[in-house]
C-alpha cells in the first residue's frame, strides 16, 4: 500500500541536498533563510523548538532600532547614523566593533521595506513608550506576529522547515562546514548559517559563568525572560572546535524583573517600572544605587546587573501611594502594607533596618517641584548613594513593594565574525559557515543594551549571512562548472 | 468559591487583561487594547464593555507570546467570547428569557417547530390543504395580508423592544457618565462607520482577520457584509412593499422587475452567500478561537438565516407552481423563528457591539485619566 500512503516514516527532507541550511528559527535565522532563498538557494531551516514555541527570543521582541534621516511612516523626526553609533558606543562603554556596528546601523535604515515585503507590519510606538517614537519602529502585534509573518513567507517561498530539530554538532573540515548532525541524522549542505541564539537557557553554563558567592550559585537566582531553547549547544561546540570567541560569558541583556516571573518566557510583561518613583533596597533593606539617575527607559537595562550584584540576587522596589497610576502597570500585584514594619514583614526584611533606610531617605529629600516627565530638581542631599531626581519622601500610605530579580534576555558570549558574517577560526574566516543574531551579537554588544538593537543586529546580520551563504553556494557551483 | 460562571468568566478576562496591560503589543490590532490601556482595573462593567468591543478576529491570539501552551494561558478572544454570552443573557429582557441563550440550539429548534406548526395548521384550517396553486403566485390567497401583518408585526415589535431594553441597561452599566443620545456627532458617526464597515475585522493593517491559522484574510469581513447587507435589503424590500400596500394600494404579488422583488432577490442572494460562507469559515476556525460552547448558537443562527433566504428565493422561483403554498409556509415559519429568536440568539451581538463601539468612540475623544509617565 506504500504507493497509496507514501513511504511510512520517511522524511522527504532528509533525502535532499540543500544549498543552505539555517540552524535556528528566530528573527536572524528567518532573515537568513528568506534572503538565501531570494538569492536562489534551496534552504532548509532547522528550529529546535516545537512549532508552538518557535521563534526563540524574537517572539518576545517588539521593535527595531532604526536609523533614519527624516520622519518615516511610524518614526518621528530623525535618528542619524552618527547619533545611533554614539548611543551604542555609550551603552557598551566602547566594547564594540565600530565597523560591524555601523554595518548594522546602516542596514536598519533600509531593511524595513524588505521586512514589509515578507509580511511584517509596523505601528507607531505603543502607549507608554513615547520616548522610543523617534528611534524604534514597533512591530504591529509584536515579535510573534513578525515571526509568524516570516514563517508564512518562508513556507510560501519554498523554504523547508523542520521543528523539534535541535542540531547537536557540526561536521567541519578545517573551518569549512560539511554537515549538521541531529542525533542519528546527518544533513549535508553547501553552506550553513548559525542563528541559534545565546546560552542563557542553559542553567549549568550560567552557573559556571557566574560562579558561587557564599556557597550559593549566583545564576540560580536568575530568571530567563525568553526562550527555554537557547542551550548554547552549538556555541559551545564551535568554541571547542576552535572558532574564535568574543565577549564575556557574564555579560548579557539583563533587566530587573518581577521575582515572581516564570523561569522562562516571562517576556515584556514581567518588567517593573516603579524604580525611579521610589527607592530600591536589597535583602539587608539597604539602598545600593541612585534610583533617579536618569529616565527609567534609559536605565532599565542596567538594573538587572545591579540586582545580580546584591546578596541573594534580590531587591525590592518600594513606593508609596503617591506613585500609583504613574508607571506602567506591572503584571503581578504589589505587596501592600499600611506601615513599614508590616511591609518589611511581608517581604521578609528586617523591620528596623527598613524603617531606618526609609527614614534616612525621607530626611535627605530636599523638596523641589516633582515632575516625572522631566529630570526634575527633587534630589537627596547627604545620602549615599544619592537619589538625584524624583526624590520624594515615602510618607503616604499604603506602601507598596515589588520584588526584583535579574532577568536575562540574552547572553553576549558569541563567535567572532567579520563584515560578511563569516565565523572565524584562528583568525581565518570560514568560506561557508556564517553566524547571525544572538550567537554573534557580542561582536557589537560587549556590554549594556539599548532598546531594539538586538533586532537590528539580528535583521542586519541575518540578511548578510543569508546573502553570503547563497553567494558561497554560487561560487562553489561556478568553480565546479569551470 | 461561590462565584457563578458569569463571575468566573469576568474574573478570567480581568486576569488576562492584567497581563495584556503590562505588555500592550496588540494595541494596533483593534480598539480593545487602546481602551484597556485607559484602565488599571477590570471590574464587571469594564469587562462587559471590552468583551463586546472585541470582534473575535483572532489576531491577538496568534500574536500572543503568552498564548497556550505558555503557563499564562492568555487567549483573549476566547475569554471575551465567554463573557459575551453572559452579557447577552444577563441583559436580556424580560430577564427570565435570558437563559434561552444558554440553550440556543434548543431555542432555535423550538422556535422553528413552533413556526412550522403554526403555519401548517393555519394553512390547513384556512384552505384545507398544504399544497395550493394560486393565480399569479398570489400568496395572499393562502394567508390574507392582514393576517400576516397581525402575526409578524407584534413579534417583530417585541423583538425590537426586548433588544432596546437590554442594550439600554447594558449602556447604563458600562457608561454611567455618558448618555448615548448625547454622544458628540463625530463619535456617533465614527461608531456607525466602524459598525457598518466592520472596521475591527481588518486586523489594523487592512489585511483582515484570522480564521484557520495565523494568515490574515478578508473573507469573514466580506461574508459578514453579504449577510448583513443581504438582511438589510430583504428588510428594505418588505418596507417598500408595505409602502406600496398602504400608501398606493398596490398589492402583492409584484412583478419580477418591481422594486420589492429586485431588493428581495438581491438581499436573498446576499443572505445565501454570506451565511453559507460564514458557516464554512466557522467549521474551519482555529480550535482556540472563540468559545466552542457557543457553536450551536453561531451555527444555528447561520442555518436559520440560510433557511430564510433559501425558502424565500424558492418561493419566488416556484410561486406559480403547486408547491407555492408549502414553500410559503416554510418561509414564513423560518421568518417567524428568526423574529422570535432575534433578542435571544446570535443576532444580539450586533446590538451590543454597536453600543460598545459608540462607547469607544466617545471615550477616545476624552483625555485619559491615567498618567503613567512618558505617555
Amino acid at each position: 500500500m506504500a504507493w497509496f500512503f507514501g513511504k511510512q516514516g520517511a522524511n522527504p527532507m532528509a533525502d535532499r541536498l540543500y544549498d543552505v541550511i539555517v540552524i535556528g528559527g528566530g528573527n536572524a535565522g528567518l532573515c537568513a533563510a528568506l534572503t538565501a532563498s531570494e538569492a536562489g538557494a534551496s534552504v532548509l531551516l532547522l528550529e529546535s523548538a516545537p512549532r508552538e514555541w518557535r521563534g526563540g527570543n524574537s517572539q518576545h521582541t517588539r521593535n527595531l532600532r532604526c536609523m533614519h534621516d527624516a520622519p518615516q511612516d511610524v518614526l518621528t523626526d530623525s535618528y542619524p547614523e552618527e547619533e545611533y553609533w554614539q548611543d551604542l558606543k555609550k551603552v557598551t562603554g566602547g566594547i564594540t566593533s565600530e565597523n560591524l556596528a555601523r554595518l548594522a546601523i546602516r542596514d536598519s535604515s533600509r531593511c524595513r521595506d524588505w521586512m514589509r515585503r515578507h509580511g511584517v507590519r509596523f505601528q507607531p510606538s505603543l502607549s507608554g513608550t513615547l520616548q522610543l517614537s523617534r528611534t524604534n519602529a514597533f512591530f504591529l502585534g509584536g515579535g510573534k506576529a513578525l515571526v509568524n509573518a516570516y514563517y508564512r513567507s518562508a513556507e510560501h517561498s519554498g523554504v523547508d522547515i523542520r521543528y523539534e530539530a535541535p542540531v547537536d554538532r557540526l561536521e567541519l573540515d578545517d573551518g569549512r562546514f560539511v554537515a549538521a548532525r541531529l542525533g542519528g541524522d546527518r544533513i549535508e549542505a553547501k553552506a550553513c548559517v548559525l542563528a541559534c541564539g545565546g546560552f542563557e537557557s542553559n542553567r549549568e553554563w550560567m552557573r559556571a559563568a557566574w560562579g558561587q558567592v557564599g556557597g550559593e550559585w549566583v545564576a540560580d537566582n536568575f530568571l530567563i525572560r525568553g526562550t527555554r531553547f537557547n542551550m548554547g549547544v552549538l556555541l559551545k561546540f564551535l568554541i571547542d572546535a576552535g572558532a574564535d570567541a568574543v565577549g564575556d560569558p557574564t555579560q548579557s541583556h539583563c533587566v530587573a524583573i518581577d521575582a515572581r516571573a516564570p523561569l522562562y518566557d516571562g517576556g515584556i510583561c514581567t518588567r517593573v517600572d516603579s524604580v525611579s518613583l521610589g527607592i530600591v533596597v536589597n535583602k539587608r533593606a539597604e539602598r545600593f544605587y541612585d534610583e533617579g539617575e536618569d529616565f527609567w527607559p534609559k536605565r532599565y537595562a542596567i538594573w538587572g546587573r545591579l540586582v545580580a550584584g546584591q546578596p541573594g540576587q534580590i531587591a525590592y522596589s518600594l513606593i508609596d501611594a503617591k506613585a500609583i497610576g504613574r508607571f506602567m502597570p506591572p503584571v503581578f500585584p504589589p505587596f501592600e502594607a499600611q506601615t513599614l514594619p508590616e511591609l518589611a514583614c511581608k517581604l521578609g526584611l528586617d523591620e528596623s533596618a527598613l524603617t531606618r533606610t526609609v527614614d534616612g531617605f525621607n530626611t535627605a529629600c530636599r523638596g523641589g517641584s516633582f515632575d516625572h516627565t522631566a529630570l526634575d530638581d527633587c534630589a537627596t542631599s547627604g545620602l549615599a548613594p544619592p537619589k538625584t531626581h524624583w526624590a520624594r519622601p515615602l510618607d503616604t500610605t499604603p506602601y507598596y513593594a515589588y520584588p526584583l530579580r535579574p532577568g536575562i534576555t540574552f547572553t553576549y558570549l558569541g563567535v567572532k565574525v567579520n563584515e560578511r558574517s563569516a565565523v572565524h577560526f584562528s583568525g581565518r574566516p570560514s568560506p561557508n559557515l556564517f553566524a547571525a543574531g544572538e550567537i554573534m551579537a557580542g561582536n557589537v554588544l560587549g556590554k549594556g543594551y539599548t532598546a531594539g538593537v538586538g533586532m537590528t543586529i539580528g535583521t542586519a546580520f541575518g540578511r548578510i549571512a543569508g546573502a553570503q551563504a547563497a553567494a558561497a553556494v554560487l561560487q562553489g557551483k561556478l568553480r565546479a562548472n569551470a | 468559591m461561590s462565584a457563578g460562571p458569569a463571575e468566573d468568566a469576568v474574573a478570567e478576562v480581568a486576569r488576562q487583561l492584567q497581563i495584556c496591560n503590562a505588555c500592550r503589543y496588540c494595541e494596533g490590532f483593534c480598539a480593545v487594547f487602546p481602551a484597556m490601556t485607559r484602565r488599571l482595573e477590570f471590574g464587571k462593567a469594564e469587562v462587559d464593555y471590552l468583551a463586546n468591543l472585541c470582534h473575535n478576529c483572532g489576531a491577538c491570539l496568534h500574536a500572543c507570546q503568552y498564548a497556550p501552551p505558555h503557563e499564562f494561558a492568555v487567549n483573549v478572544p476566547q475569554a471575551m467570547a465567554r463573557v459575551r454570552l453572559h452579557t447577552y443573557s444577563d441583559y436580556a429582557w424580560p430577564p427570565a428569557l435570558g437563559r434561552l441563550y444558554k440553550n440556543s440550539g434548543l431555542t432555535l429548534a423550538l422556535a422553528l417547530a413552533t413556526g412550522l406548526a403554526l403555519f401548517l395548521a393555519l394553512a390547513l384550517a384556512l384552505n384545507g390543504s398544504l399544497w395550493q396553486r394560486a393565480p399569479a403566485g398570489n400568496f395572499y390567497r393562502v394567508f390574507p395580508h392582514n393576517l400576516m401583518v397581525s402575526m409578524f408585526a407584534p413579534v417583530f415589535g417585541f423583538a425590537l423592544l426586548a433588544l432596546s431594553l437590554g442594550v439600554r441597561r447594558f449602556w447604563r452599566d458600562i457608561s454611567p457618565a455618558d448618555r448615548a443620545l448625547d454622544a458628540p456627532r463625530a463619535a456617533a458617526a465614527e461608531a456607525t462607520r466602524d459598525a457598518l464597515a466592520l472596521k475591527y475585522l481588518d486586523g489594523g493593517h487592512g489585511e483582515g482577520c484570522n480564521e484557520a491559522d495565523d494568515r490574515f484574510t478578508l473573507s469573514r469581513r466580506r461574508l459578514h457584509h453579504f449577510t448583513f447587507y443581504g438582511f438589510m435589503l430583504c428588510f428594505a424590500s418588505t418596507s417598500v412593499a408595505t409602502i406600496y400596500h398602504y400608501l398606493f394600494g398596490w398589492h402583492a404579488p409584484y412583478d419580477l422587475t418591481s422594486l420589492p422583488v429586485l431588493l428581495g432577490t438581491a438581499g436573498g442572494i446576499g443572505l445565501l452567500i454570506g451565511p453559507a460562507g460564514l458557516l464554512w469559515l466557522n467549521l474551519g476556525r482555529h480550535r482556540l478561537h472563540g468559545d466552542a460552547a457557543q457553536q450551536p448558537m453561531d451555527r444555528g443562527f447561520i442555518a436559520l438565516l440560510l433557511l430564510t433566504s433559501a425558502s424565500g428565493l424558492a418561493l419566488l422561483a416556484w410561486r406559480d407552481s403547486g408547491a407555492m403554498a408549502l414553500l410559503l409556509e416554510l418561509h414564513l415559519a423560518a421568518v417567524m423563528a428568526l423574529f422570535l429568536t432575534l433578542p435571544y440568539g446570535k443576532f444580539a451581538h450586533g446590538v451590543y457591539r454597536a453600543a460598545a463601539l459608540l462607547k469607544w468612540a466617545i471615550e477616545k475623544r476624552q483625555p485619559s485619566r491615567l498618567q503613567l509617565g512618558s505617555e
